[in-house]
């Protein structure tokens, strides 16, 4: 194993490690190129991937929304209106980094290539996370806030210390940050000086509770210099900004620069989830104006003003969305069949002798049962 | 004491005398030495080689890549060790002391038990959490819990405890080796015993609780820093004439039933002995198995003899709450053998 040095300080001033008091921003809400650009702006064929990722996400995340009416989804906590973070974060990482998202975070694991319906497993109510997390490098979606930044940290931590160009990224939102466990991280990332990207969507709310009381902090990026953590404060909303911003910090982790804190300042369109009632905390005209500031408008818009994008285009990645969305419908529809006994198989590397002796007990249960069944027939 | 069940293969280490810290601290290194995957972090655990001595000179043999001193942050080691364990490390973590692991507590319970189960078996949590564990060494308040049933009620660990400095060793490689995540609690109050063994790991399973001490009248069960307790007032149980079978469980959860069970329906009674409280306590489920699975075997009820339902006393006081021999004797006496047969009889 390599023996790791933990420079804290790296030579920067401590000035170096603050946000900018706005957000970092390439395109504006109409479309147009800022100038002068806060950040590199991504090729063009980075510009129609994430449009066209999050074209896929919005009509997944409707979907999604769809199904928990329809019983098939325990519960879904939308992600619209975050897109372009999602999807900005997740394209802007290389195949060999790890992606540790949370429960809102469905959209950008579906990008990572994970299947959607094992995405969405344990939203609709199953044990397990559904999908593989070493197949596609993404960890199981965290439910608990923050508990899952430390495992990105102790994960980046081993790679660095095996050898590995390996960088992980986080998914955080602003509540979590109230969390022990995201000082924690910060810190150990930072002394460790280890190759993280923690990565908040600033949404607004934390299921009813609204920034200003989660924080007293300038902003939620602010936090990063008391770490000694550098940190960005960037346009959320702004899918070519987020992907400039993350492409940079996971740059960084990779060279040996340490941890960056991203905060993308955006906004959770739905309520928490489908079982949440958001009229009872916030007023529909805050909704209305940022639903004016559409990331997936934004960058549409743009591509159309660039000659990018044309309306065939727009119509063909449409039908693809509908019909991705409509294959999703057809495999949530099916019931899933559920054998109780997998709840024993995989608590210990061996099954315990008690726990042997449970399954006996729970499947004499059931087939006592199917006998009564029988029987009544 | 009677011979202690160190089975298996003998290495060509035999030691002199070793105290249960060095013992420890011998099987740190040998696992560093001998799996380059095994790593060493916690609090003090680096140039100071921990408050208790276990890592002594670990640090400097191994390097401070794989030896280190972390951020005082108890959550933050844990969590991140699960995060080294997904990616193929084998963290052996240390928790300062008994309660200062409680705030690691959502890390162990809500990630580390359930990571295996929450992936279908696809990421494994070899992690091995040491924390040194229960009174008796006159520690102001917070040092001197006995925190196992918190973990030992949660589906996915595994809780071990040594008692002897033989044992220490044994289960320690074991613990590390071990698939799944291991609490492992260390009785502090025998850190400094010392024991003539041969350090070796291939001996009794991780699992298995061990008979420590034959005898046909009484099961004792006892644990960690109250095996030696157990052993002693077996010892002045047999100058009353008195046959006492002394268990040591070694694993707590997995509970070993076969052993335990096989012993109480010989003896037909039982005692559980354990510094923690009593109410919910580890003798409240080793006294219901032991009904459950010994009722027609029983002479008399299941007893306790555990430390009270108080937070734990300081240094001053402390000797009224941990079990004593004579407190076990006490309870010996009460196990309704008048209504029976002459207390010298063999039992069934």
């Amino acid at each position: 194993m390599t023996s790791v040095t933990r420079a804290v300080s790296r030579g920067r001033k401590p000035r170096e490690l603050l946000p900018t008091g706005t957000p970092l921003t390439l395109l504006e809400a109409d479309g147009r190129t800022v100038r002068p650009a806060d950040l590199d702006m991504p090729d063009d064929d980075v510009l129609v991937a994430l449009h066209r990722k999050m074209a896929l996400a919005r009509r997944f995340d409707t979907q999604a929304t769809a199904l928990t009416r329809q019983g098939r989804l325990a519960v879904y906590p939308s992600a619209r209106g975050q897109e372009a973070s999602e999807i900005g974060a997740v394209l802007a990482l290389r195949p060999q980094d790890w992606l540790f998202p949370t429960y809102r975070d469905s959209v950008a694991v579906v990008c990572r290539g994970v299947d959607p319906v094992e995405a969405l497993s344990l939203l609709r109510g199953d044990w397990h996370c559904g999908y593989d997390p070493y197949e596609y490098r993404v960890a199981p979606q965290c439910t608990p806030l923050a508990t899952h930044a430390l495992h990105a940290v102790g994960l980046a931590h081993a790679a660095r210390l095996k050898g590995e160009d390996t960088v992980a990224l986080v998914m955080l939102g602003d509540g979590a940050t109230s969390e022990g466990d995201t000082h924690a991280a910060l810190n150990f990332a930072a002394v460790w000086q280890s190759p993280v990207v923690f990565f908040v969507q600033n949404n607004g709310y934390a299921i009813s509770v609204p920034l200003s009381k989660q924080t007293a902090a300038p902003s939620l990026a602010h936090k990063g210099i008391g770490y000694g953590v550098p940190a960005m404060l960037v346009d959320g909303n702004d899918a070519a900004a987020v992907y400039a911003a993350v492409r940079g910090a996971v740059a960084s982790a990779a060279e040996g620069g340490g941890p960056t804190l991203i905060e993308a300042l955006t906004y959770r369109v739905e309520a928490h989830t489908n079982a949440d009632d958001a009229t009872r905390y916030r007023r529909q005209d805050e909704v209305e104006q940022w639903l004016a500031r559409d990331p997936l408008a934004r960058i549409r818009q743009h591509l159309l003003g660039r000659g990018l994008l044309d309306g065939p285009a727009i119509a063909a990645l449409e039908a693809e969305a509908d019909a991705e969305a409509a294959a999703l419908r057809q495999r949530m529809n099916t019931d899933t069949e559920h054998d109780p006994a997998d709840l024993f198989r995989h608590v210990y590397a061996e099954q315990t002798p008690a726990l042997h002796g449970q399954l006996q007990e729970l499947s004499a249960e059931l087939a006592a049962a199917a006998d009564d069944a029988e029987v009544s027939r | 004491m009677t011979a202690i069940a160190e089975r298996g293969r003998a290495r060509p280490v035999t030691t002199a005398e070793v105290t249960m810290a060095a013992a420890l601290n011998r099987a740190l290194a040998d696992a560093l030495g001998e799996d380059e995957t095994v790593l060493v972090f916690g609090e003090d655990v680096g140039p100071l080689g921990g408050v208790f001595r276990v890592t002594d000179g670990l640090a400097a043999r191994f390097g401070d890549a794989r030896v280190f001193d972390t951020p005082l942050t108890e959550s933050g080691i844990v969590g991140a060790a699960i995060g080294m364990a997904m990616n193929g490390l084998r963290p052996v973590v240390e928790m300062q002391f008994d309660a200062f692991a409680y705030p690691a507590f959502e890390q162990i319970t809500s990630h580390l038990a359930k990571f295996r189960n929450r992936t279908r078996g696809r990421v494994a949590l070899p992690v091995v959490i040491r924390i040194p564990y229960g009174g008796g060494i006159g520690g102001v308040e917070h040092h001197s819990d006995s925190s196992e049933v918190y973990y030992a009620h949660t589906p996915g660990l595994r809780v071990v405890t040594p008692a002897t400095p033989g044992d220490a060793y044994a289960l320690l490689r074991q613990a590390i080796e071990c698939p799944d995540p291991v609490i492992f609690l260390e009785p502090k109050r025998r850190y400094w015993s010392k024991q003539a063994v041969v350090l070796d790991h291939a001996g009794t399973a991780l699992d298995q609780a061990i008979v420590r001490r034959a005898g046909s009248d009484v099961t004792l069960i006892a644990y960690g820093g109250t095996l030696d307790t157990a052993l002693e007032a077996a010892d002045a149980a047999a100058e009353e004439g008195r046959s006492v079978e002394v268990i040591d469980l070694r694993s707590l959860s997995p509970f070993d039933d076969e052993t335990v069970t096989a012993s109480v329906r010989r003896t037909g009674r039982a005692i559980v002995v354990h510094e923690a409280s009593r109410f919910c306590g580890y003798g409240a489920e080793v006294a219901a198995r032991v009904s459950e699975q010994c009722f027609h075997y029983l002479e008399a009820p299941v007893l306790r003899v555990t430390g009270f339902d108080i937070p734990y006393p300081p240094p001053h006081l402390e000797e009224y709450h941990l079990p004593s021999v004579d407190r076990i004797l006490d309870a010996i006496d009460r196990l309704q053998w008048q209504e029976t047969r002459p207390a010298v009889t063999a039992g069934r």
